[in-house]
């Protein structure tokens, strides 16, 4: 065990852990952060999603220790005054059925919008496309996408 | 309305709706959410005929013991069960209330109306509210089944309402899934899976498990069926996989690898004709000599292999067990079914075992749920009185799982010198669609459980009990809706194939109407015809014909430009010939790879008067996307030594790099029988996907999923 500083959602946390356990469930069980979901543990679903220092990461395999010191924003984060411009869309066009791949997804848009304000169709298939929705919500989600970049 | 098992078991207006002392009124149904937003359509339903704000509407949670009993939620029936009961609850509750307020205002009940939580005599202006009229009391009366309901003209929901408050909580990661949960002194658990369903546990390794006894990790062995549990996930994690790693198993002959589209054609069967989609525990009648006006004969055989449902979210539980006590939280689709099997495995009086359903993942069918609810139980047992959350990994969701059967549907078909179907065959073969636990030895019964198969002294399931309901299982949507003057349906349940089988959305319904759609095509092709005017040609019901006229239009049916690998299909089906009607039309494109682009999806359909248009929207553009996703890429994958297909990339399904443009035109009936639309796309999107490849490249594919290999091998066998 091995007792780390980490920085999520603003705030600084000191957390006493096996360094080798993953980030996802330090935030999930250690902080209470469930909005991160845990999907497939392989870094292929995208369930996990949360920013580190800005960039969409997957946080379902790699350990905690290696996020010491970075900015780490999940889902909960990004909803102060009821809920970000991304997370109003979303909930505006119904683009979410269960909801268990929501907040990774949301955390996509979140980072690619603040990447690239503006982005083609090629940039937002991109970045949507390491994650995996199965109640199909697909076309919803790329609905509020181009909500949130004025195309409709 | 006695057809409304809902009403036969909960008749009162109690079992549905209570009026609580603030003057709100509490809602409770036995139909679960799984994604489909049946509880925002129910509210809309409650607070329209009690001319209440949906948002005054408490939802209460499904809980055996309180909750009616609905059975499943599943088969698309949830509008016509539990919101047909609740329509009419809430109508028997308002002609009560306005008597009572009549004789509290000393007027006439006609003079009254029911206006947000108050009971008004428009005349006077005098009020007296729900809360001083009947808060707290019980209503102690029957549902009246023919109580009067509103009319749509005076409809101030029905038909308008829009999204509601839980989409900002799933947009905001507040929505809590029974992944989620805590409780004091609860225990992270997870379970050591066989290498496959035949194997048998031979020993554990000593060195492992005393490492994790000085660790305060539990390990729970009951014959072949292992689970740890622990304080900490992770750890959890850890040992399990300590222990998948050192254990020993007798993995005896390892799975039948035979061809299953061999062994569905070859093993031995129970077959029953099919007669107005009913099957017919009858001899099966002999095959038909084609007709003396047939002109041309043709006849094909459709294959789907075996797919599953993939929740992204594992499944999961949390149970509790005490003395002769057991409570569980799982996201199982049918809370008292499963309770009573529980009950019945342990001799327990079903009252001492409770079942809370919880939020899980979407998959829309029999997953894993269920046998999580178990293997929770088990463990619970083993640390009486400690809450256990035992979760499933990717891994035992991917090969444990219940999956849809693989199926084979071979149809012939005889066309007259005008190009009119005079007769028609279809033959379907697959396992069981169904079976979900229920109490007692048969129908799947227990043994339906991984787990109580894998116990010491378990039970091996039997043969799956026929379904012969009306458009059950393996028959649903076998019996084309087309006006045919003669033909021969048989279903044909398959005995001893490899793998664990169950409901998924649609059943059979996915490879029925793949067959008939993808044939319909074929046969307009040697007719010469038009699909959409050989389907028109062949169909009387106005509204089949108005969802396919209504789907091509939205397409711009054959009018684009088709050359370049670009194509366009269309399908149609009517949920089991008696709910929602659909008809998808599809443009797409097939690359020199023969990889398949999806350019354009027009969905039509006619599911009645419409409660929430963007939730049965929403239901119809995801029952095509996952059906898109299936035809396209899925396929179960399995050798000797077990399941190979194991994660995302060994069972990849759809990803947003292949969605395509989709509009829905929903053909709103007003006044008209609401009907569920979450399974009534799932065939249709299949066929005219196929149907549109074929349009494309000139390939008729007809063994799912149309990858590069199964398009490949059908260019080749049409060169044959």
């Amino acid at each position: 065990m091995e007792t780390l500083s980490l920085n999520v959602n603003g705030r600084d946390h000191q957390v006493t852990v096996d360094p080798s356990t993953p980030l996802l469930f330090v935030l999930r069980n250690h902080l209470g952060l469930t909005g991160v979901k845990l999907g497939c543990g392989l870094e292929q679903c995208g369930a996990c999603a949360v920013l580190v220092d800005g960039v969409s990461t997957l946080c379902c395999s790699t350990p905690v220790a290696e996020y010491a010191g970075r900015e780490i924003v999940t889902v909960e984060g990004l909803a102060a005054d009821g809920g970000s411009v991304v997370q109003r869309a979303f909930a505006d066009l119904g683009a979410a059925q269960c909801g268990y791949c929501t907040p990774g997804l949301v955390v996509a848009v979140t980072a690619l919008l603040q990447r690239s304000p503006k982005p083609d169709k090629a940039e937002v298939v991109e970045a949507l496309t390491p994650h995996l929705c199965r109640c199909g919500s697909h076309a919803r989600v790329l609905g509020a996408v181009d909500r949130l970049i004025g195309g409709a | 309305m006695a057809a409304n098992p809902s009403l036969n078991n909960s008749p009162n207006v109690d079992d549905w709706l209570a009026v609580d002392g603030d003057g709100r009124i509490h809602m409770r149904s036995g139909k679960v959410d799984i994604g489909q937003r049946i509880s925002r359509s129910l509210t809309i339903i409650v607070a329209e005929e009690l001319d209440m704000d949906p948002e005054d509407v408490v939802i209460e949670p499904r809980v055996t013991g309180e909750s009616p009993n609905e059975g499943m939620t599943a088969g698309s029936n949830s509008i016509e069960q539990s919101g047909n009961a609740l329509r009419l609850a809430a109508a028997t509750a308002r002609h009560h209330l306005l008597a009572l307020a009549a004789e509290r205002l000393r007027t006439d009940a006609s003079a009254l109306q029911l206006d947000h939580g108050l009971v008004r005599e428009a005349k006077t202006n005098r009020t007296v509210s729900l809360k001083d009229l009947a808060g707290g009391t019980p209503f102690g009366i029957p549902v009246d089944p023919d109580a009067a309901v509103k009319l749509p003209e005076s409809y101030r929901l029905i038909g308008r309402a829009a999204t509601g408050g839980e989409a900002l909580e799933r947009a905001t990661g507040q929505t809590l899934f029974v992944q989620d949960m805590a409780m004091d002194g609860m225990r992270h658990a997870r379970v050591v899976r066989p290498p496959h369903a035949k194997a048998r546990l031979v020993e554990l390794d000593d060195a492992v498990m005393q490492r994790l006894a000085e660790r305060d990790m539990a390990v729970v062995v009951d014959g072949s069926f292992v689970a740890v549990a622990g304080d900490d996930e992770y750890a959890v994690i850890r040992a399990r996989d300590q222990l998948s790693n050192t254990a020993t198993w007798d993995t005896g002959a390892g799975l039948d690898t035979t061809d299953v589209f061999e062994q569905l054609t070859s093993n031995d069967r129970a077959s029953f004709p099919v007669v107005e989609g009913t099957a017919v525990d009858e001899p099966v009648p002999a095959p038909l000599e084609p007709p003396d006006a047939a002109a041309t004969t043709l006849s094909a055989r459709y294959e789907r292999p075996y797919q599953m449902h993939g929740s992204i979210g594992p499944s999961a539980a949390l149970a509790i067990a005490g003395e002769n006590r057991i409570e569980v939280w799982t996201h199982s689709q049918g809370i008292y079914p499963l309770r009573n099997t529980i009950a019945d495995i342990f001799s327990m009086d079903a009252d001492n075992v409770v079942v809370h359903h919880a939020l899980g993942a979407g998959c829309y069918g029999h997953n894993g749920a269920d046998d999580a609810a178990f293997e929770a139980v088990l463990v619970a047992r083993a640390m009486p009185g400690r809450p256990v959350l035992l979760k499933w990994s990717r891994d035992d969701e991917h090969a444990w799982e219940p999956y849809a059967p693989a199926m084979v549907s071979e149809l012939s078909a005889s066309l007259d010198a005008d190009g009119r179907v005079v007769q028609w065959t279809g033959a379907s073969y697959s396992d069981a669609h169904s079976r979900r636990p229920r109490p007692g030895a048969n129908r799947g019964g227990s043994a339906s459980f991984v787990a109580s198969v894998l116990r010491e002294g378990g039970i091996e399931p039997g043969p799956a009990a026929p379904s012969l309901i009306r458009h059950g299982g393996l028959h649903r949507n076998l019996d084309p809706l087309y006006a045919f003057p003669e033909r021969r349906l048989v279903k044909n349940l398959v005995r001893d194939l490899p793998l664990r089988t169950s409901a998924m959305r649609a059943l059979g319904a996915v490879c029925n109407v793949f067959a008939i759609e993808s044939f319909m095509d074929e046969l307009a092709g040697a007719a010469g015809a038009d699909p959409v005017r050989f389907r028109l040609d062949h169909l009387g019901d106005e509204r089949a014909r108005a969802v396919i006229e209504a789907a091509a239009a939205g397409l711009g049916w054959r009018k684009s430009d088709r050359t370049g690998g670009r194509g366009q299909g269309i399908a149609f089906a009517q949920y089991k010939n008696a709910q929602t009607y659909a008809a998808v039309a599809v443009e797409l494109e097939v690359d020199d790879a023969a990889a398949v682009r999806l350019r354009r999806m027009v969905i039509a359909a006619d599911a009645g008067e419409v409660i929430d248009p963007d939730g049965a929207v929403a239901q119809l553009e995801g029952g095509a996307i996952q059906a898109a996703s299936w035809a396209l890429h899925e396929q179960v994958t399995y050798d000797l030594e077990g399941i190979t297909s194991r994660d995302w990339e060994t069972y990849p399904i759809l990803r947003f790099d292949n969605v395509p443009e989709i509009e829905t035109k929903l053909i709103d009936r007003p006044g008209v029988k609401s009907l569920g639309a979450g399974e009534a796309t799932s065939g249709p999107t299949v066929a005219a996907i196929a149907n549109a490849i074929d349009d494309a490249v000139g390939i008729r594919v007809r063994r799912m999923p149309f990858n590069a290999d199964n398009i490949m091998a059908a260019a080749i066998a049409d060169d044959d």
